[in-house]
């Protein structure tokens, strides 16, 4: 069974490498403003997210602000 | 006459803070901001839609004002405190307008893990600004824990209803330590005036103008109202009486 890993709350299959990897994926470039992420409840600094290796059962939160009161 | 307002060091020259939620569009919302005469506007933090680009809003706001970010939604400290560790991190803004929510239906505060993320958040270096019970007590502690301003209800968030017990916030804003910020409850112009007149040192309002029938219009209807109710405040109102007393001169009447 493959590695998996919980983006913003839905499971999926790992297959990238890193953060900043998961994110280009998706994309968006390290350092575009207004984006911020957590890696297992903690917040990682965009300047950290080349280095920051994935592994099963990691949770990610991916968050950009929005219209609010 | 200089009357600007300082939180945490910060000055503003409007006392109107506004929201960015619920308008018919991105240009109305522009529109009221500009019209609102506001300085700092309030926004959320949510997960990315992972499906597409949209434009993103701080890009939208620009440098037309400053940027609150919220942690609306909230139940506990723990999703509190890293809601504004991530918005801290998105926006590079270390200002926080704290909700923690006990209630999803009432979007009532939860006062004891409102003081627990509050006393977190201050000692990680945060401006922390928490929406509160219109509670003197709760108020008071949250001032003592650092929090740079205090944020009481009206009424409801969303309901509009107004200022519901006048006599509390006015209790609090006379022994604040720190500004009180009116958060919630506004349903139209009077209603701010009335906070301000009550001592509150500025007020947040968000649906009672995206929802307006004209919010363009009722966003200047606010700014004057601010405006009209501090220096209502300022200049000292009137005893008030419980009977009548002529204004007009009593000597001199005509057939006497």
């Amino acid at each position: 069974m493959s590695a998996r890993i919980r983006v913003n709350g839905r499971e999926e299959e790992l297959n990238v490498p890193t953060v900043a990897a998961l994110l280009a994926d998706r994309g968006i470039a390290a350092g575009t403003r207004g984006v911020a992420v957590a890696l297992n409840g903690a917040v990682l600094p965009s300047r950290r997210w080349d280095e920051t290796a994935l592994s099963a059962g990691d949770a990610l939160e991916i968050i950009r602000p929005v219209q609010g009161g | 006459m200089n009357d600007t307002l300082t939180i945490a060091g910060r000055e503003f020259r409007s006392r109107l803070f506004l929201g960015t939620a619920g308008y018919p569009n991105q240009q109305v919302m522009l529109d009221a901001l500009e019209a609102s005469g506001s300085e700092l506007v309030t926004l959320a933090i949510r997960r990315i839609s992972l499906d597409g680009y949209s434009e993103s809003l701080v890009d939208v706001i620009g440098d037309r004002a400053g940027l609150l970010p919220n942690t609306a939604g909230c139940l506990t400290a723990k999703e509190a405190v890293l809601t504004a560790q991530l918005a801290r991190e998105a926006l590079g803004v270390d200002w926080i307008k704290l909700e923690v929510i006990g209630d999803r239906e009432l979007l009532y505060p939860d006062v004891e893990e409102l003081l627990r993320a509050t006393e977190e958040l201050v000692g990680d270096g945060f401006t922390v600004l928490p929406y509160c019970n219109d509670d003197p007590v709760t108020c008071r502690k949250l001032a003592d824990l650092g929090a740079a301003a205090v944020m009481p209800l009206g009424a409801f968030i969303g309901s509009g209803l107004g200022i519901r017990n006048p006599h509390a916030i006015e209790t609090i804003c006379a022994r604040s330590p720190v500004p009180v910020v009116l958060d919630a409850g506004i349903g139209t112009a009077s209603d701010a005036a009335l906070a301000m007149e009550l001592g509150c040192a500025a007020v947040l309002l968000n649906t009672a103008v995206s929802k307006a029938r004209d919010p363009v219009r009722m966003a200047a209807a606010m700014r004057d109202a601010v405006a009209a109710g501090r220096a209502a405040r300022l200049a000292g109102r009137m005893p008030k009486r419980a009977f009548a007393e002529a204004s007009s001169p009593q000597l001199g009447l005509i057939g006497t």
